[in-house]
């Protein structure tokens, strides 16, 4: 089952990948989508298997061939489904399949569209292998296929030069990140001889204080290629330029599934962190400086996706915030809530810039609600999860961070406070914008703006749906002991000690008096409130748009511009490693190797225009060659 | 039987030269020569030195095999010359000549 | 050590090698087969010194007879013999004479440096009919037969070249093939 799981989209692929030029359009979409949703279904029976029996063993194993062996060296080609893989795998394959079905209509005029489909399939399949593999060369094979996706799916509209660049900056962001998470990998080796999770945890667990030094590196080296595929300071950069691909690769990739890897890494390895405090220090301080940078940049952004896409680097800095805090299930929380209602908002902004003709900035737009009553009511509750209004899936998962974030340090809650309050402000504002308002785009009238199909609401809608109702995954304990904390449960469920669970280290329950408690969801409501009273008051009530390019001064143009951080990359990498190319290229490269190697090639050509005047046909000459041969063979065996 | 008892009175090293003389004297005409006849009869000549050579070895070592040998090469000789000369009449038919370096023709 | 030798083997050797050399260099291509066949009669009187009378009489009517009048026949047959023969350019004589010349001296150092290991062991009586026959037809009788086969294969094989194809005995010259 589990196979059949994970090869059902690879078979999609191949099937797209293949026969796809060759089917109608219909059929090749709704193959991609079948194949994910086959995965969907064995995925969920999988899991009422694994949770609803307690015979189940900790986790469903199956080994398909030995990838290496190499002396000592061995590695099994397997996958395992466990607690954690299994929430994962949920994720993947349930939202894959609604953002493949928005894709049908998304994408439907679009050349490629059989293209578009296999690589999403072989995305999934991808994906699977890196969250269900057992051992931590899986998780690789995964990481990189999942990039190679990612990398193919940014640079789709390959017409496009600049399109094709963002690709090739994801790609080499994320090497960065791959080269440390592969020498963690190394290190992982060196100190357990194993990759094999179970076998490395057990060894960790049983090692536990002596070698703290090794773990911390560890820790720290897994952490930098999360920081890549996560899209963390400093490998940041790609995310945002990401947004190049299809609105609905950018839903299913760069917002729910693909960069949460990072935080499944993490968890994955909670026995290796839970050793590092300095690590988890590290952690925590990253994701927290890039939640707030990120929340700062997305103020000041015009593009519907852009402004997105900052706010998921935002909320990814949040649930490392909670992993740094030792929260592992508040950040897979906030991971799985995140998921809704981010892929709701992409699909909605999709709707949008389709409704619009691909219009993407949102100062061209103004006014849609009237136009496009579904997306307007699914993208408020998007907004509205996101940006923590009560008892919608985001206020839970960012409030169970914000407690264990003030369990860990206040000044640590305040910052993340901040940077939950500037997420408020900035998705209003855009929301505001985009829905409110007049309608401000010249170039096609308003009566041309139109609602999206059926294929692409009904996705809207099951996400909307999920957003409002996500947080029951795990209420808090307020709400009563009874039905809160499921997911803490699942993680951290041991089978009454006969398995280590996922979290081998008991979390630190969050002891709060009450009073600190309702203090707290009081700032958290209170912030929401503030932002949402502001940008409603500047641009609804005032109407006001915001300032275009030439306008920006002062912090606002430095906020606009991103924080100058890719002009500094530019400067201090690339312009650097750019002209010590131009240097190896023009002088070491021309003159030096080429003369070197173009030597060998006008060399043999000029030996062999002379041996070819040897091969001339005449006989007599054949014969003198012969009888010198035979002179110099004899001549050799004398001496 | 023998006229006169060579055995005692030469060495075998003479023959060896005297058979390394001829073949080298077949060779220089091989490489000199350009009628193909001749050229035929030059290596005819350079089998002859090999027989010779054959023939003193088995005499001087008193085995037979080596005669046997030479028989084996005369037949392979007269094959040789059959089909050689078979050959260069039909050669001489198309081109009037018998000249081996008009065979460069034959060359791809 | 020349003048141990005895007479015989001297005037045989002598007689060899100038009639041998006559063969390739003498321009008139019947004159170098009767050179051809002197040679031969020469090596058969070797032959017969060197207790072989069988190969020395088998070598005159195979060679001297057979080969060399099939010879003397295909040129004149091709009416070769007058003094037709293309010539060669001194240079070439010169490096083919250097050619087997080098042969020649390498061959010699060689024998020089393996020495004499052969021993003298003469028999007599091993060159007549009736010992070589009994060694021909007992250990020898498959290569025997195979170079009947072979014979019977090349006789095939003349007939076939030799054999005018109707149609195809228009004459090319030199020129035309050449152009």
């Amino acid at each position: 089952m589990l196979t059949l799981m994970i090869f059902l989209p690879l078979l999609g692929f191949v099937l797209n990948g293949t026969l796809g030029k060759f089917l109608p359009k219909a059929i090749s979409g709704w193959l991609g989508t079948a194949a994910v949703f086959g995965s969907f279904v064995i995925a969920l029976m999988s899991f009422m298997d694994l949770t609803g029996d307690t015979t189940m063993p900790e986790r469903i194993y199956t080994k398909l061939f030995t990838f290496l062996h190499v002396g000592n060296f061995h590695v099994d080609f397997a996958f395992q489904f466990d607690r954690l893989s299994a929430v994962m795998t949920l994720i993947i394959t349930g939202i894959g399949t609604l953002i493949h079905m928005y894709s049908i209509a998304y994408m439907h005029e679009d050349d490629g569209f059989y293209k578009f489909f296999a690589y999403l399939n072989l995305f999934i399949f991808n994906m699977l292998v890196l969250v269900l593999g057992s051992n931590y060369l899986m998780l690789f094979f995964g990481w990189e296929g999942v990039g190679l996706c990612s990398y193919l799916l940014i640079g789709f509209w390959y017409k496009n030069v600049d399109f094709g660049k963002a690709a090739r900056k994801a790609f080499i962001m994320n090497r960065i990140g791959d080269l440390g998470l592969l020498m963690g990998l190394f290190l992982i080796y060196d100190t357990y001889g194993t990759f094999e999770y179970q076998d490395v945890f057990k060894l960790v667990f049983a090692g536990s204080a002596e070698s703290n030094a090794v773990n911390t590196a560890i820790a720290l080296l897994l952490f930098i290629g999360a920081m890549g595929k996560s899209a963390q300071i400093p490998l940041y950069t790609w995310l945002p330029d990401a947004m190049a691909g299809p609105t609905p690769v950018s839903a299913l990739i760069h917002a729910a599934t693909m960069v949460t890897a990072g935080i499944y890494l993490v968890i994955r390895s909670e026995a290796i962190y839970a050793l590092s405090p300095i690590a988890r220090e590290v952690v925590m301080w990253i994701g927290l400086a890039t939640s707030i940078m990120a929340a700062l940049i997305g103020l000041k952004q015009n593009d519907i996706k852009k402004v997105l896409a900052y706010s998921t680097v935002s909320q990814l800095g949040l649930m490392f915030i909670a992993l740094g805090c030792g929260a592992y299930t508040a950040a897979l929380f906030h991971v799985i809530t995140h998921a809704f209602f981010k892929a709701l908002l992409f699909l909605g902004s999709g709707s949008v810039i389709h409704g619009m003709h691909h219009e993407q900035d949102i100062r061209q737009m103004g006014g849609l609600r009237k136009k496009m009553p579904i997306t307007y009511l699914t993208f408020l509750i998007g907004t509205l999860a996101i940006t923590g209004f009560p008892f919608l899936s985001g206020f839970f998962s960012k409030d169970e961070i914000l407690m264990s974030a003030f369990a860990h340090n206040p000044l640590v809650f305040g910052l993340a406070l901040v940077s939950a309050g500037i997420t408020g402000f900035y998705m209003f504002r855009m929301f505001f914008v985009t829905f409110h308002g007049t309608y401000r785009n010249t170039h096609h009238g308003y009566d041309k703006v139109h609602e999206s199909p059926l294929l692409m609401t009904l996705p809207l809608l099951v996400l909307a749906v999920l957003s409002v109702i996500g947080g029951a995954v795990n209420l808090p304990q307020y709400l009563g002991e009874s039905i809160s904390g499921g997911l803490h449960h699942l993680l951290s469920y041991d089978g009454g000690g006969q398995f280590s669970p996922i979290l081998m280290y008991p979390e630190h329950a969050i002891e709060l008096s009450h009073t600190a408690e309702i203090g707290l969801l009081v700032m958290a409501v209170s912030v929401f409130v503030i932002a949402f009273l502001y940008t409603r008051n500047k641009y609804v009530t005032q109407g006001a748009v915001p300032e275009s390019d030439e306008a920006q001064a002062g912090m606002g143009k430095v906020l606009a511009n991103k924080f100058y951080v890719d002009e500094a990359y530019d400067t201090a990498f690339v312009s650097p490693i750019e002209a010590a190319g131009d240097v190896v290229g023009n002088y070491v490269d021309d003159k030096g190797v080429k003369g070197f190697v173009d030597g060998f090639g006008s060399g043999s050509n000029f030996i062999s225009r002379l041996l070819s005047k040897i091969q001339n046909g005449n006989i007599e000459y054949y014969l003198v060659y012969m009888v010198i041969g035979v002179a110099l063979l004899l001549a050799f065996n004398l001496f | 039987m023998s006229i006169l008892n060579i055995f005692s009175q030469v060495e075998i090293s003479h023959y060896i030269y005297l058979s390394t003389v001829l073949f080298c004297i077949g060779l220089f005409g091989v490489l000199f020569r350009r009628n193909a006849i001749i050229l035929l009869m030059c290596i005819e000549l350079m089998l002859n030195a090999v027989n010779l050579l054959f023939t003193a070895f088995s005499s001087y070592m008193g085995d037979s095999d080596g005669q046997i040998f030479v028989f084996f090469i005369m037949v392979v000789a007269a094959a040789e010359a059959a089909v050689g000369l078979a050959i260069l009449v039909l050669v001489y038919r198309n081109t009037r000549s018998t000249d081996v370096s008009f065979l460069d023709q034959l060359k791809g | 050590m020349m003048q141990n030798l005895p007479i015989p083997f001297l005037v045989l050797s002598f007689l060899t090698i100038l009639s041998a050399l006559y063969v390739v260099t003498s321009k008139n291509p019947v004159h170098s087969v009767l050179a051809l066949i002197f040679t031969f009669f020469t090596i058969s009187a070797h032959y017969v010194l060197l207790n072989a009378q069988f190969l020395a009489i088998v070598n005159l009517i195979v060679y001297a007879g057979a080969i060399m009048v099939l010879f003397l026949f295909v040129l004149m047959l091709l009416n070769l013999s007058k003094e037709t023969e293309p010539v060669k350019s001194n240079w070439w004589g010169i490096s083919a004479a250097i050619t087997a010349g080098c042969l020649l001296l390498i061959i010699t150092a060689a024998f020089q440096v393996s020495g004499e290991a052969v021993a003298k062991n003469p028999v007599e009586g091993i060159g007549l009919v009736k010992a070589l026959g009994k060694v021909l037809f007992t250990r020898f009788v498959v290569p025997f037969e195979l170079t009947g086969i072979l014979f019977l294969a090349s006789m095939v094989g003349a007939v076939l070249l030799g054999k005018r194809e109707k149609g195809n005995d228009a004459l090319i010259s030199k020129e035309e093939l050449n152009g």
